[in-house]
């Protein structure tokens, strides 16, 4: 009886080993450190080549679309501190000035941030606009495609 | 007008549920049948009032009432009525509305099904959920009123994220609902049985059915929810391992942990203290679940607006867990089990091992998810763990829950001999190596993916043989046709082979799984009219621009034709909606959906005088194979759990039919 409850500590306590051995070295590898642009900043060497993710506003008028390289900049600020983004490809749904984003990637050694994925922050409600737009506002973006638009 | 009835209907629906709680409760210790009575009538009469709140809100959501706050964030005049009604699960307040409408309708449906059979257990079941109900309740009538008026009344609601206007949001949530309130009933049922001291069997037996349609509710949500955003969300994903989809995922883990160690019980009696505390965890995942959805701490595409909610939850987890883990601890003495395991090679062991590695799994999932406020406490620093982590260790878990699918069925109980692996073995071990090196030949090269190969070829045989042999040796013994052996084991065996139907059916989803995030390819290029780009053995030609007015957005499409050699496949249309009111557009994919692959479509951007588009086009091999496994789950659980009877008048007509 003894014998047998000593069998399933053993068993237990090989299994649970190898499962914090999972875990470790499962977070070890990807562990993504939280920075705000002013972090980067102070930390410049510390943070080059680590993956981290850097959350932030996009700075008014900062953001680049350079379609054929399918590349997009933009500035990544915290109100005191900013830094530039680079990303390969386009931005997510909600990704706008003037609003929040937490941007992933890594720190390159030139001094921007080479983003791997960008999160735009979301929510189930929107906030009031200052000025109800219509749906004729919108039409008024996309005269061209319409049909009828093209003269 | 509504605002008050509504709340004021909330506070008679709580006294009720309430009263309910504590009738059921003295009339058990006094042993007053009548007492007993009066809580089960109270919990109708709390039906129907939680059933009138309901309607009070729909009501107010149909007919665009915004004097109620709620109405006006969740729907605008211009809404659907369908969409309207589904603004009742589209923000935080309705959504407590429609659990406590469950739960209290659970409760309802568990006194109609058990009251006359089960009298000893069933005060306290009754007590347990009415106390569950009572509490959703309370958050609405003190924290988050659904009926709180808004002043002053606007001309028009906000509305539904647009995202969320979709035929989709009428299926997902309400799923994901009903499979977190189902376990409550088996958790009510553990609970009474701790109370009562009736701690044998009964109440695994009583609840196994109510837990398997629980499980399939979640798991048909969980699909349903990767289905949706695979579908939708134009970003060629299902899963992201993002909090909230972790917090439906969890209890899912542990219940089928569950599900799977009841077996045990039911049939050595062992494991009762481990089945309790499993049952626990479940339910106590939902709470956390809900809490993490409510709350805000964590950042999420799913996750509510913040508030006070989340604390209210937190607090209603651990009184769940110090309430029921005070229950077992109190009644460890009479919770011995009566079995000891024989032997390691055993049905015992396996589903032991079984558990453990979903244990393993969900334990790795909540602190990837609670990863972030873990080091914040510790370090300061807010510091995630991404989909990689989630996929490097759950890879492994995973490949090692496959092997174990394939021998915990067959593997014998007690001590399995040597000819009984043999027999179940052998053969399915022999394909499988044969199946991998077959892929190798034909140029597989993926360690993990031969062996996740490996595990799937294993469990597929595994199941096979079984079939095979059991209705090969039906149809010896009886005279019946192959086809009528094999219907008449699936009738009379349901629970074992509708099981082994939703193993199939795990096994088929996790190759769609496998193959599908292995070979992706994925190209993003910015094209001008004409022009053509070449992904894998398809070429895909922008055509133009164009735009269209829709009663609540503009469309703007990009017109792709796909080739495949010098044949037109298809023509895609992806395109961004715009809406009023919102600054960024939302995607909506195009794609052809094929058993062999998905060519999904993306309009990133676009310039708007039409003189180029940036398209991002994928190739998402076997992922059909994912929903189809899906289906097949569903079909496994149905064999399993449809009623005895109906199925046995069925045999008997197609016995007394001439053949």
């Amino acid at each position: 009886m003894k014998g047998r409850r000593l069998k399933y500590v053993i068993a237990g306590g090989i299994v649970l080993a190898a499962l914090a051995g999972l875990v470790y070295s499962g977070a070890k590898e990807s562990m993504v450190y939280f920075y705000t642009p002013s972090e980067i900043r102070e930390k410049t060497d510390a943070v080059r080549g680590k993956a981290l993710r850097v959350g932030g506003m996009v700075e008014e008028g900062s953001i680049r679309w350079e379609p054929q390289q399918v590349l997009l900049t933009f500035v990544l600020t915290d109100g005191q501190n900013s830094v530039p983004v680079r990303h390969k490809g386009t931005a997510p749904d909600l990704f706008k000035e003037g609003a929040g984003a937490v941007v992933e990637g890594t720190w390159a050694p030139e001094g921007y941030l080479r983003s791997s994925t960008i999160m735009a922050k979301h929510s189930e409600e929107y906030k009031a606009p200052k000025q109800p737009e219509t749906l004729e506002g919108k039409k008024a973006l996309f005269k061209s495609l319409l049909p009828g638009g093209k003269q | 007008m509504i605002s008050t009835l509504g709340h004021f209907v909330l506070f008679l629906a709580l006294g009720m549920s309430l009263y309910a709680a504590g009738a059921a409760v003295y009339g058990a210790r006094a042993g007053r049948e009548d007492w007993l009575a009066s809580s089960r009538n109270a919990i109708l009469v709390n039906l129907c009032l939680v059933t009138l709140a309901m309607f009070l809100l729909e009501y107010a959501l149909i007919t665009s009432d915004f004097s109620i706050r709620y109405v006006a964030n969740t729907s605008t005049r211009g809404s659907l009525t369908r969409y309207k009604i589904a603004g009742l699960w589209g923000s935080l307040e309705g959504s407590i509305l429609l659990w406590a409408w469950l739960q209290s309708l659970f409760s309802a449906l568990v006194v109609a099904r058990y009251s006359d059979r089960h009298q000893a257990v069933m005060p306290y079941v009754q007590a347990v959920l009415q106390g569950i109900c009572a509490f959703f309740l309370l958050v609405m009538t003190f924290a988050a009123n659904p009926f709180a008026p808004s002043f002053p009344v606007p001309p028009d609601g906000r509305g539904l994220n647009p995202l969320l206007e979709v035929t989709d949001m009428l299926v997902h949530p309400l799923l994901l609902y009903l499979g977190y309130v189902g376990l409550s009933v088996p958790f009510a049922f553990a609970m009474a049985a701790l109370i009562t001291g009736r701690l044998s069997e009964e109440w695994v037996k009583n609840t196994r059915r109510w837990t398997i349609v629980a499980w399939l509710f979640l798991t048909g949500g969980i699909f349903y929810g990767g289905w949706w955003s695979y579908r939708t969300l134009g970003w060629g994903g299902y899963w992201a391992w993002d909090p909230v989809e972790n917090a439906s995922f969890m209890p899912w883990l542990t219940a089928t942990a569950f599900i799977h160690s009841v077996m045990i019980q039911e049939r050595k009696r062992m494991l009762k203290v481990w089945n309790l505390v499993l049952i626990t965890l479940t339910f106590s995942l939902v709470i956390f679940g809900t809490f993490l959805t409510r709350s805000g701490i964590l950042g999420s595409v799913h996750a509510f607006a913040e508030g006070p909610v989340g604390m209210v939850f937190l607090g209603f987890l651990a009184l769940v867990l110090l309430f029921s883990l005070g229950l077992i601890a109190y009644r460890a003495d009479r919770l011995k089990g009566h079995g000891e395991l024989d032997s390691v090679v055993s049905r015992e062991s396996a589903f032991l091992l079984n558990n453990v590695v979903l244990i393993g799994i969900c334990f790795t999932v909540f602190l990837g998810t609670i990863f972030p406020l873990l080091t914040e406490a510790i370090r300061g620093t807010k510091i995630s763990v991404g989909m990689p982590y989630f996929n490097r260790v759950s890879v492994p878990l995973g490949m090692a829950l496959l092997l174990l699918m394939g021998i915990g069925p067959l593997i014998a109980w007690g001590r399995a001999s040597l000819n009984n692996l043999r027999r179940n073995f052998l053969k399915p071990m022999v394909a499988a190596a044969a199946g991998a090196a077959l892929l190798w030949v034909l140029g597989v090269r993926q360690a993990e993916a031969l062996l996740a190969f490996f595990c799937c070829f294993f469990v597929i045989g595994t199941i096979a043989l079984e079939f095979w042999t059991s209705t090969r040796t039906r149809a010896a013994a009886t005279g019946e046709g192959f086809l009528q052996a094999f219907a008449a084991l699936l009738l009379r065996t349901r629970r074992r082979y509708g099981g082994l139907i939703v193993h199939l059916g795990v096994v088929i989803a996790i190759i769609g799984i496998a193959v599908s995030s292995i070979y992706k390819v994925e190209h993003e290029v910015t094209l001008k009219p004409k022009e053509r780009m070449e992904i894998g053995p398809y070429t895909v030609q922008f055509n133009d621009l164009q735009a269209g007015e829709r009663p609540t957005h503009i469309l703007v499409w990009a017109n792709l034709t796909v080739l495949k050699g010098n044949t037109t496949l298809t023509e895609l249309h992806p395109g961004q909606r715009f809406y009023p009111n919102q600054q960024s557009p939302f995607a909506t994919v195009d794609a052809r959906y094929h058993w062999s692959e998905d060519l999904y479509a993306i309009l990133s951007t676009f310039e708007r005088d039409g003189s180029s588009a940036t398209i991002k086009v994928m190739i998402n091999p076997m992922m059909a194979w994912i929903w189809i496994g899906g289906g097949v789950i569903l079909l496994g659980v149905l064999v399993a759990v449809l009623p005895e009877r109906r199925l046995a008048m069925l045999t008997v007509r197609a016995k007394t039919q001439p053949a």
